[in-house]
């Protein structure tokens, strides 16, 4: 739904300091600019559960971390992201794609949409569905806002953004 | 201890970390090096009392504070149950490449908190995995293993102070009946506590 440019241009925005992520189909189309970027560090981690332990590490050290994973990798990284966003109340911001949610042809019936927002509201997190491929620029502010809204909070949260393809 | 006995007592074993760990080296401990270094004495404004965990993350939260804060030595200590939990950590450190990162390993074979069962490496008799070596695999600059309280103790802040990313490996004896550790205090302020001396 966003360019690699709209993306980097928004996390610049929100001074992200690390993006720690595992790509998928969507997500990793803007590995390359995120790289490019001088101001964001990019942390690869094996797995996603990996993910919210380093952006906690990172938090602590007075970095600001952004967690870029598929919800498929939400489902996995489930003990961790509880571990550091209800154990240690640290409020991480994370961008979360949402596989299949705008096209199910590589994936007909795909469970992700059956399991993604239910297990959000089960986290009792801040999180929203930025599904409007037709309006990225709106979308892209209304997730600045979002983020912006949680870190006034001091509460994490998830942008939950629409993909095609697994 | 006896300098020719297998594997080493975890108190002493920590003790030795204790006696060795400067101002600014931050030292997490989790499971039962948690409960073993509370029972050692005060703790330091940059000790990470890892608990309550996520089990398998020790390493991971480390990477993130070594990331961020590069002119501190961070020392994490996590059990072999940890680490087989996560190997993947390995390489996820590796390929940051973190000077200034020291992963100890306490290897007792067990999952100690829980009843002393056998991980699945042990489960069969002698262990199966040759922690160093997979460390040297996943591309860790400086490999150690001690097997002796002597030895780790004559080497320590060389291993400390060695350009990392480090990983160490501590043969260790199983603490028979030992309990699972409990926070020392809120989590929650506990962290806010440690950013700050983090951060300092």
């Amino acid at each position: 739904m966003f360019t690699a440019p709209q993306v980097v241009a928004l996390l610049e925005e929100l001074a992200f300091t690390h993006v720690v992520t595992i790509p998928d189909s969507t997500l990793g189309q803007w590995e390359d600019s995120l790289k490019q970027c001088e101001s964001i560090e990019y942390v690869g981690v094996c797995r996603e559960g990996e993910a919210w332990a380093v952006a906690a590490g990172l938090q602590l050290g007075g970095a600001t971390p952004l967690v870029m994973i598929q919800c498929t990798g939400l489902f996995e990284s489930g003990d961790s992201l509880r571990n550091a966003l209800f154990d240690y109340q640290r409020p991480l911001f994370g961008l979360v794609g949402y596989r299949s949610f705008l096209d199910q042809s590589t994936l007909p019936g795909d469970t992700c949409l059956k399991f993604t927002e239910p297990i959000l509201d089960a986290w009792g997190m801040d999180w929203a569905l930025y599904d409007q491929a037709d309006d990225t620029e709106g979308q892209l502010k209304a997730i600045a806002a979002q983020c912006l809204k949680c870190r006034e909070a001091d509460v994490p949260g998830i942008a939950l953004v629409a993909e095609g393809r697994a | 201890m006896d300098s020719t006995q297998r594997g080493m007592p975890l108190s002493e074993s920590l003790g030795v970390l204790r006696e060795t760990r400067e101002d600014d080296d931050v030292v997490m401990t989790v499971m039962g090096t948690a409960r073993e270094w509370m029972q050692l004495g005060d703790l330091h404004p940059l000790d990470w009392i890892y608990v309550p965990s996520s089990m398998g993350q020790a390493p991971a939260l480390a990477l993130g504070m070594a990331l961020a804060q590069p002119d501190k030595q961070i020392i994490v200590c996590n059990g072999d149950g940890c680490m087989l939990m996560n190997l993947g950590a390995l390489v996820t450190i590796t390929a940051q490449d973190p000077s200034n990162f020291t992963l100890i390993i306490f290897d007792n074979g067990i999952y100690e908190i829980t009843g002393a069962q056998p991980t699945p490496a042990t489960a069969g008799g002698d262990s199966l995995v040759d922690y160093p070596a997979l460390a040297a695999a996943a591309g860790f600059r400086q490999i150690f293993a001690f097997d002796q309280l002597d030895h780790w103790q004559q080497s320590a802040r060389d291993v400390i102070e060695a350009p990392g990313p480090t990983f160490v490996h501590l043969a260790i004896e199983p603490v028979p009946g030992a309990a699972g550790p409990r926070s020392p205090s809120h989590a929650p302020t506990r962290a806010e506590q440690f950013a700050e001396a983090l951060q300092r």
